[in-house]
């Protein structure tokens, strides 16, 4: 079962008429935004760009961060799960203090134009991470490639997509991210420190693995090349082998 | 053998008085009318609703992420933290077995249904100014809101101020209730301002016990336990001209951003929830009767430590250089900002504010105005925290407040690191 509030504010629970709301905020991001390209002279920046400045301070211009940082690249992540995400900081399903105290006071079209915003940028090529161990590797590929049917975790493929760059509209790819940062968000949501909305599916996953499991899976993710022209798959190749609250039909 | 009488009964005539003067007597003597058991019309929902709008109910009675209304909202006191209740009309854990009476009756007396004395995080020093037939309608709109059972976390408050005693005393010495007389003889502005929108429970600096402190009426100060000052609100803004300042403060307040400023920190979230949904010429009553307020005694300055003429010198030679490369793009080489989109400097109330908390706080982790549909997609500034060290954000702000004009003390490293 899919929950459709997962994606919602809170304000938006209370209405049935709400249920759309993530899609025609997004929708009206990317028309505001395709319209805004059109309009600006050649040349001109993006006013999104100066007026997301605060966002680049950690995570680049334009959503894309290279090389030695904690600060995931944003540039190309599917527009709704970067909506959901910047819902769920603000929301408290996430911990980040900066982050909350960001988004707090942000409407929800404007979060909405914001994930459009990110979702349309392209990533940029990331070094490998080369400081994993052999047995780190094959730990990690194979709890990615193969999962470990018998504790009951699905291989990231499932999920994440064939070539791991994630599947449109609403799951994030794990190539080109932080080997800090994929350890830090699998092992929060492991601790229940990050959450999505009920069922959350990355929850279940996390506590099933050990903490050593964990940083192998990130390791080998991290070492993973992510090619520059690499998108986000279009469909699942099969359904989701479990219920995820924060993937909309 | 008399004098012992004398000074016993002297004691006696004490403590009645001072059990008396604990126990409220005019809290008894109020006379709250009972409910008519009249079904609501839909103008006093619809009025209703406005009236929770204007008084920012939903924010603090809402938790972050959960369901609005039903309350469970952390509020953090000096005292320790204390949960919103439940506004939703849910029977055992909402408002659904309580009357209009019972309503107006916390509103007004700071009573829960059952008698019991309510927390003062719930600012009813304010809300007793605030109408029976308001306060029906917002009961009104409250009882069309899906119940929802939830009972919020029981409060942290440390001994003593966790007990009932307290409590008492508290109350005696902080609030009384408002007089029917004096709340019909309230225009508009100061209804709004007093009343509903209960801006002096922040913009009033608080003493030592948490009671407002009237000699500093709207002159702003310390928010404790949120680590904001809240500014002087009361009087024309000197930043601007005579006939721009209302224009200016009603923008501020509608959407968010004026020409020259914009709000930010707890502020943002009043304007998000609340003022942003109020009519013009509600927001223009609001400024008029500001404008109006007599400016008090400024609240008492804080204790910051001395930088000395010698490390100012240098922090605003290197702080210049600091500016230049990280600020001056958005906020311009004389700190003029650009209009509704990046604040001034030059003239900033926060800038020149004796204490730099707000500065500090907006330069460490930057921030967004609110988005409003006056402003729906606020520029936002960046947080500095980890690309400047602390001798830089001292240094540049040292810079700020004495450019362009610009007049307030010099910031230490050591009030950086506070933060």
């Amino acid at each position: 079962m899919l929950h459709h509030d997962a994606l919602l504010p809170s304000a938006c629970r209370v209405s049935m008429r709400c249920l759309s709301t993530v899609t025609r905020w997004l929708a009206a991001g990317l028309l505001l935004i395709g319209s805004a390209a059109r309009a600006a002279e050649p040349g001109t920046a993006d006013p999104m760009t100066e007026r997301l400045a605060a966002c680049a301070a950690c995570h680049g211009s334009e959503g894309r961060t290279v090389g030695d940082t904690y600060y995931p690249s944003i540039a190309g992540k599917p527009a709704r799960y970067l909506y959901a995400q910047l819902v769920n900081f603000r929301d408290g399903r996430r911990q980040h203090t900066i982050m909350a105290a960001m988004l707090a006071n942000l409407s929800d079209r404007y979060l909405g134009e914001i994930a459009t915003f990110y979702a349309r940028q392209p990533h940029a090529a990331q070094p490998v991470f080369d400081g994993a161990t052999a047995e780190q590797l094959a730990t990690g590929e194979r709890l990615t490639r193969q999962g470990d049917p018998a504790r009951k975790i699905p291989p990231c493929q499932a999920c994440h997509g064939e070539a791991l760059t994630g599947v449109e509209p609403a799951i994030p790819g794990l190539r080109g991210l932080p080997v800090r940062y994929l350890d830090a968000q699998i092992s929060a949501w492991k601790q229940g420190a990050r959450r999505a909305t009920a069922p959350d599916c990355m929850g279940q996953i996390a506590k099933a693995l050990t903490g050593a499991e964990i940083t192998a899976i990130s390791a080998w993710l991290a070492s993973q090349p992510y090619a520059p022209d690499a998108r986000p798959a279009t469909s699942l190749p099969a359904p989701l082998p479990l219920d995820c609250g924060g993937v909309l039909p | 053998m008399k004098r012992r009488l004398i000074a016993t009964g002297a004691a006696l005539a004490l403590a009645i008085a001072f059990s008396t003067w604990l126990n409220q007597p005019e809290l008894a003597a109020e006379d709250i009318a009972p409910a008519t058991g009249a079904s609501a019309t839909l103008e006093q929902v619809t009025a209703g609703e406005y009236l929770t709008r204007a008084g920012n109910c939903g924010a603090c009675h809402s938790a972050p992420g959960g369901v609005p209304f039903a309350g469970g909202r952390r509020i953090a006191t000096p005292f320790g933290d204390v949960y919103s209740s439940n506004l939703t009309p849910d029977d055992e854990t909402g408002l659904g077995r309580w009357s209009e009476a019972d309503f107006y009756r916390a509103l007004h007396l700071g009573q829960s249904r059952d008698g019991r004395l309510l927390s003062p995080a719930f600012p009813y020093t304010s809300t007793t100014k605030i109408s029976r037939a308001d306060s029906d309608a917002i009961f009104a709109w409250l009882r069309t809101l899906p119940p929802v059972a939830q009972v919020p976390p029981p409060s942290t408050l440390e001994f003593p101020y966790d007990s009932a005693l307290a409590l008492r005393v508290w109350r005696a010495l902080n609030f009384r209730p408002a007089k029917a007389a004096d709340i019909a003889a309230m225009d508009r502005g100061a209804y709004l301002v007093e009343a509903l929108g209960h801006c002096g429970e922040c913009h009033t600096p608080r003493g030592r016990l948490g009671g407002l402190q009237t000699a500093s009426r709207l002159m702003g100060g310390p928010i404790a336990s949120l680590g904001w000052d809240a500014l002087p609100i009361a009087g024309p803004d000197p930043a601007e001209s005579a006939d721009r300042g209302d224009a200016e403060r009603a923008a501020l307040l509608k959407t968010g951003v004026s020409r020259r400023g914009a709000v930010s920190g707890p502020m943002s979230e009043v304007v998000f929830h609340s003022l942003q949904y109020l009519r013009d010429d509600d927001i223009a009553a609001i400024t008029a009767y500001l404008r109006a307020q007599p400016l008090a005694a400024p609240p008492p300055a804080p204790r910051v430590p001395q930088v000395s003429a010698e490390t100012a010198k240098a922090q605003r030679r290197e702080g210049a250089t600091i500016y230049r490369e990280h600020c001056e793009s958005c906020h311009g080489g004389e700190g003029q900002g650009r209009p509704s989109i990046y604040p001034a400097l030059a003239g900033s109330r926060i800038v020149n504010a004796v204490s730099a908390t707000n500065a500090l706080r907006l330069t460490l982790a930057g921030g967004f105005p609110p988005s409003t549909e006056g402003n729906p997609q606020p520029y936002g500034m960046p947080p500095f925290s980890h690309q400047l060290k602390r001798e830089q954000i001292a240094a540049v702000l040292t810079y700020i407040r004495s450019a362009w004009g610009n007049d307030a003390p010099p910031v230490s490293v050591i009030e950086v690191e506070r933060q």
